[in-house]
């Protein structure tokens, strides 16, 4: 049944809208796939770390050691703002559609030439230089790609709608880590452990040229941000952006205000909540790596939708409430979270199931070390809840006796895993969804928060380098520090020691709580109004 | 609101000069020192990189508030 106008014009208000809505969807799907392949492509690297340690950054060789350290922590930390810098400049001055095409393939190309570097034996040291050349090529691009998308997709939605068009870009970083866990995970599964070993990592980096090759038939097709072909045609473009971006006072503290209200606390949640909450489970509470991997799956695939949900409520209440809520909520819930999740799976408060306890012992000859063995002991334990416990412990034992190191007997090689029942498995689920519920409220926002923060003509710029250096740096910190606050409180044998790595988020987050509720404005601007 | 900002504006430069005490000190200057080459270059990064963006940041923030840039007339 067709719809019925009473009057020409509402006919022709409601014929333009949905062309409207046909254009903008567009624009979503062009902007959207194509970041969130590049954060697909920048989380396989990451998430492959391991293997492609192996086969590239040999641990015994100090240079190729080195390299690798460079590539982990300058990609993340250093690149990005820079990229930022370079490709936001250039979406100022030519235009955000050309600009992130070219971050697009920047991005392709160098995670599908990573897939096809020889390994360090094959070609020595030029692997580990090749590899690193290329992550760094990774981070630029992703410095340059998500301003451009963010902006691209601000500028063609009604103002009244640009919290929920951008919060569209918002899930592409959360999607691209589900997909890399999804892809890594099938194609393990789908070859032997040996097949994975010796070429099948390299899939993964190789699938991404073909969705690029998709991303940028669809961008290629699309035209201009019409408020910057608008302003490109009345000549009220920058010629300068970086200059009118960071040399200008009254830009510039737009930009600071930009980090330090928001960004910097939307970057150490949304770390929290993706990054620290999966290392936790792994490294802190022990739990088996598969079992981590499907729970932060699900957990993330069930939060996503929520992105979408807060910028949408965003255009209703204002950017501002939601992010600071959201990070109101993140400082109080941390602790009591991460200490449910650690308490979850105390081994020490469990009843041994009867014949729950398996225990195993090997001894085999040491590879390099003649006369010399490694001796396993292996154990199982099985509680009444459905928790197993298993530990590995790998004993060097000389002909003579243990091996003495430094006056003292080597210490063992220890290495445990729990798997939990599934009653505590659905409460982990449940928690860390949770803590994505506090990034998707603190993330969901502002894309179109930070575009309204800037004038069109140094848009680009002004917004990508406070979004990298709050997430690059602020978040990209986290592990770091976090680890080190965790070891410091184990050693200094502080009783809740475990939890010591949340102060760096939560004080972070509440600096960032106090600078934006006190700095910021809570009505959402206009694009096309004289922000300053 | 204009007064609170300016105090806090002093507050964020003490937090400036925190923050470059611990980045240095517990972070930076120990990785430099430390025999791991994965260390160094960490350290590195923190003492010429990173350090100078967070704590320059946090200043010119905190200098910007005391001076009133960011009263209600001018935001």
């Amino acid at each position: 049944m067709s719809k019925k106008f009473k009057t020409q014009h509402e006919h022709d208000a409601y014929v333009a809208e949905k062309k409207k809505n046909k254009t903008i969807w567009g624009v979503i799907m062009a902007s959207s796939l194509g970041t969130l392949i590049e954060w697909y492509d920048f989380y396989i690297f990451g998430s492959l770390a391991v293997v492609l340690a192996t086969k590239f950054f040999p641990a015994d060789n100090p240079t190729a050691a080195f390299l690798s350290t460079l590539a982990t922590f300058a990609a993340g930390f250093v690149v990005r703002p820079f990229g930022a810098l370079f490709f936001g400049r250039l979406g100022d001055i030519i235009g955000r559609k050309y600009t992130f095409l070219v971050t697009l393939l920047i991005m392709g190309f160098s995670t599908f030439l990573i897939g096809c570097v020889p390994s360090f034996e094959t070609i020595g040291y030029a692997a580990p230089v090749l590899v690193l050349i290329l992550r760094l090529l990774q981070g630029l691009a992703l410095g340059g790609e998500y301003g451009g998308a963010a902006t691209y997709v601000a500028e063609y939605s009604q103002p009244h709608r640009r919290g929920y068009w951008t919060s569209w870009i918002q899930t592409t970083a959360t999607a691209g880590l589900f997909i890399s866990l999804i892809v890594i995970l099938v194609t393990k599964t789908s070859l032997t452990p040996e097949e994975f070993d010796g070429w099948g990592w390299r899939i993964p980096f190789w699938i991404s040229i073909l969705m690029v090759g998709v991303s940028y038939v669809i961008r290629r097709n699309m035209k201009e941000s019409p408020l910057f072909a608008k302003a490109k045609k009345e000549g009220k473009t920058s010629t300068n952006p970086l200059k009118e971006s960071f040399g200008n006072k009254l830009n510039f503290k737009f930009v600071l205000l930009a980090l330090f209200g928001a960004v910097m606390g939307q970057g150490v949640i949304w770390y929290t909540g993706q990054f620290y909450a999966m290392s936790f489970m792994q490294k802190v509470m022990n739990l088996e790596s598969a079992q981590v991997d499907s729970m932060m799956a699900l957990a993330l695939f069930l939060g996503t939708p929520l992105f979408i949900l807060f910028g949408w409520l965003s255009d209703k209440v204002g950017r501002k409430p939601i992010m600071m809520i959201g990070m109101l909520i993140a400082i109080i819930a941390y602790r009591p979270i991460y200490k449910t999740m650690y308490n979850s799976v105390n081994i020490e408060e469990k009843v041994l199931a009867p014949k729950g306890l398996v225990e195993k012992r090997t001894a085999i000859a040491h590879e390099k070390i003649a006369g010399d063995s490694l001796i396993s002991f292996h154990t199982e334990k099985t509680f009444t809840d459905g928790t197993l416990l298993k530990r590995d412990s790998i004993v060097h034992w000389a002909a003579t006796g243990p091996v003495i190191t430094n006056g003292k007997a080597e210490a063992p090689l220890v290495k445990e895993s729990i798997t939990v029942n599934p009653d505590t498995r659905w409460l982990l689920i449940f928690l860390v969804f949770v803590q994505v519920v506090f990034v998707t409220m603190v993330y969901g926002p502002i894309a179109a928060f930070l575009v309204e923060m800037f004038p069109i003509r140094i848009r680009y710029t002004s917004m990508s380098l406070p979004y990298h250096i709050g997430n690059g740096i602020f978040g990209g910190l986290l592990p770091a520090v976090a680890t080190y606050l965790v070891t410091s409180g184990k050693d200094a044998g502080h009783p809740e020691w475990y939890l010591q790595g949340l102060w760096y988020p939560i004080i972070v987050a509440a600096v960032c709580l106090v600078i934006g509720t006190l700095y910021l404005k809570t009505k959402n601007k206009s694009l096309e109004e004289d922000q300053h | 609101m204009d007064s609170v900002k300016k105090i806090l504006g002093i507050v964020w430069l003490l937090l400036a000069v925190v923050v470059a005490y611990y980045g240095l000190t517990v972070f930076g200057l120990p990785k430099i020192m430390s025999d791991k080459q994965e260390d160094n270059v960490f350290g590195w990064i923190i003492l010429v990189i990173l350090v100078p963006i967070i704590v320059g940041g946090l200043a010119v923030f905190g200098w910007y508030s005391f001076k009133g840039e960011y009263s209600e007339d001018k935001i």
